[in-house]
């Protein structure tokens, strides 16, 4: 996985909650079975429109998606964020993620920095009157910069380690390879197998 | 110490523990599908990992396949199918392919093989294996790099979930079903309401339901946000399990039972949260919006953003009734549909069809409606076929369809038309989510089932 620090980028406000994964990519483009390729299938509904956000020059370039409440919801496709960060994104802003959405990302290295919806209501006003604006996000402070905006975002402790150092988490879990082995052995026999014996 | 019936599978799960860093879990039962799972295979290979525990993981195909009898066509859905079996080959990892008497959805696959059993951890690169907590098993959905990291190691790290009891107080009324409740639960506390929870439901209503009514609360728990739904083992759990193909058998039956009857939240135990819910003031409910917790009772009308209190909510609301193509206040009996869909790992195991077949036999479906029956899975269209299901389906109108995800998700070719209207049975009404352009209602087989023969969303009483 690639180490985050700090990301300097274009911020692009989309003013939307409840932006669930069949929106961020929709179910046609998850037949592939490689992790790259993944950026035409972004928004892709909502890039049919000409007045979407990122079919705007000025924005599309962006690498910093601020977006409503509850971004991530519904499926589980790890997809979503290969689609953001196939297309260039390194950080989702939102006031909440979804459980899963928010999971893969930090699998990835994508950040999604957790931000008051006051705080992202103030960065939607400020990018809409700087189009083309660029955001700093670092987690090392867990600070975003916008302007004159120093707004405060949370990531837990072990995400952001992760990220920090670029770790990748079978490498970290095989390090307790043995206790894995030693639980295996106490797992009780009633408990089923996909085998037929 | 008390615990919840969430925190006692936990704690039985932990393979390792430290300050600071997420539990190692231990996962039992791992499905995987042709979606999430290629690039994970692709992963081990990377790194010269094999499977860890093949005999603890399961395939089948049901996302990409198509309906209709023959090959799939589709060039991409076939390459990505392909690849799957190939994988289990390479890894040794059994997979009931298309065809295959045992093929279906998988959140309905596993628990009509008996796998899905009490205390268990399950985990799917798919968000509605949550449907396997109605067994009181601890089971939900991860991603791609999670379903990599559950081959490598058969172990998942997570922190503990927070936990929130569901009580559903009272009985149902008649013609009030599991999915009624459960889209009720969800416009209650909201698409993020149940973020970082398990959500276990509780109460007179949840005992007296089936093991399948169980499950379809359980499978829409991740539309609220959840991490998991729960429900408590008990008789009816064990009635289910006893006789089933990979159901523990003799002493083992003994011991597996004596232990499931454990798994009880304690009377002192502390949830974060709690909710409760009167069964009785539950009526049919269905959704007008484009997530599922955009609902309201069948008998409502299309509500008026501009009387929504919250901004944000509004405004979803105004962009959700836009795409819709609806007004407020209309009635929501009023609304027309084109399909309807009854299937899914929601609504797609034999009770499902039973309740539609007894509400459109002897009926037809309206001239304006095409009505698509997909079971769950090839036994239960077998199931159904023996009973002669298919028979009423077909006298009256509906076409009856191999097993599968189907219109769903729409990756197969069952797919809405752009504008075109649906009432399903499925989980997500999000935008384009069973065809670019299409509408989604959520709504329960029943509901599903009467709408097909009065072509406006309706109940079984609008029948009379």
């Amino acid at each position: 996985m690639q180490a985050f620090t700090s990301h300097t980028g274009i911020g692009v406000p989309l003013r939307r909650s409840n932006v669930d994964t069949d929106q961020i990519i929709p179910a046609e483009y998850l037949k592939r079975v490689s992790r790259t390729g993944f950026e035409d299938g972004l928004f892709a509904a909502w890039r049919k429109d000409e007045s979407f956000i990122l079919n705007q020059p000025t924005y599309a370039a962006g690498s910093v998606l601020v977006a409503g409440p509850d971004f991530g919801t519904g499926s589980s496709r790890e997809h979503a964020v290969w689609a953001l960060m196939n297309y260039g994104f390194r950080v989702v802003i939102s006031s909440r993620f979804a459980d899963i959405f928010r999971g893969n990302s930090g699998k990835q290295g994508l950040l999604t920095a957790v931000a008051s919806q006051d705080d992202v209501e103030l960065i939607w006003k400020y990018l809409e009157n700087t189009p083309g604006a660029s955001i700093t996000v670092d987690l090392t402070s867990r600070t975003i910069t916008a302007g004159d905006i120093v707004a405060p975002f949370e990531v837990d402790d072990y995400t952001r380690w992760r990220l920090l150092e670029g770790l990748d988490d079978i490498g970290l879990t095989l390090r307790h390879e043995a206790a894995v082995t030693e639980f295996e052995s106490a797992r009780p026999s009633f408990k089923p197998v996909t085998r037929g014996g | 110490m008390a615990g919840t019936l969430a925190e006692k599978i936990w704690a039985d799960h932990v393979v390792r523990s430290a300050e600071g860093e997420p539990d190692i879990l231990y996962i039992d039962l791992h499905l995987i599908h042709e979606v999430t799972s290629p690039q994970a295979f692709d992963g081990l290979r990377l790194a010269g990992r094999p499977v860890r525990r093949p005999e603890l993981t399961l395939a089948t195909e049901d996302h990409n396949v198509p309906t209709t009898p023959g090959p799939i066509t589709d060039p991409v859905s076939l390459t990505q199918v392909e690849t799957l079996r190939a994988n289990c080959a390479e890894f040794g990892v059994t997979i009931y392919p298309m065809g295959d008497a045992e093929q279906g959805i998988v959140h309905v696959v596993g628990p009509q093989l008996g796998l899905t059993q009490p205390g268990m951890t399950i985990v799917c690169g798919d968000s509605h294996t949550s449907t396997h907590g109605a067994f009181g098993a601890l089971a939900f959905g991860i991603g791609t790099s999670e379903v990599e990291h559950v081959l490598a190691t058969q172990t998942l790290p997570l922190k503990p979930f927070k936990t929130m009891a569901i009580n559903i107080n009272g009985d149902l009324a008649e013609g009030v079903t599991a999915k009624d409740v459960i889209l009720a639960v969800i416009a209650k506390i909201g698409t993020g309401g149940g973020q970082g929870y398990v959500l276990e439901y509780r109460g007179p209503a949840i005992d007296a339901m089936s093991m399948e009514a169980r499950m379809t609360v359980c499978n829409m728990s991740i539309e609220a946000g959840a991490r998991a739904g729960l429900i408590a083992p008990d008789e009816t759990t064990f009635d289910y399990l006893s006789g089933r193909d990979h159901a523990p058998t003799g002493d083992d039956w003994n011991a597996a039972v004596d232990y499931w009857k454990t798994l009880r939240t304690d009377d002192d135990a502390v949830f974060d949260e709690v909710v409760d819910i009167d069964a009785a003031s539950l009526t049919p409910f269905v959704t007008w919006g484009t997530n599922p917790g955009q609902g309201s009772p069948l008998s409502a009308s299309v509500p008026d953003p501009a009387l929504i209190p919250d901004e944000n909510e509004a405004r979803a609301a105004e962009a959700a009734l836009a795409y819709m193509g609806l007004t407020a206040g209309t009635p929501l009996r009023e609304i027309a549909v084109d399909t309807v869909f009854v299937g899914s790992c929601t609504n797609g195991r034999i009770e499902d069809l039973r309740a539609a077949a007894a509400i459109v036999k002897g009926r037809h479906v309206a001239d304006s409606v095409r009505m698509l029956v997909v079971p769950g899975s090839a036994r239960v269209r077998l199931q159904a076929e023996s009973e002669g299901l298919d028979k009423v389906f077909t006298a009256a109108g509906a076409e009856w369809r191999l097993p599968g995800c189907s219109m769903c998700l729409g990756m197969n070719p069952d797919t809405l038309a752009p504008g075109e209207r649906s009432a399903s049975t499925s989980n997500r009404n999000f935008e384009g989510r069973q065809g670019k352009g299409g509408r989604t209602h959520l709504v329960s087989p029943l509901v599903a089932a009467a709408t097909a023969i009065r072509g406006t969303l309706s109940s079984p009483a609008d029948l009379d």
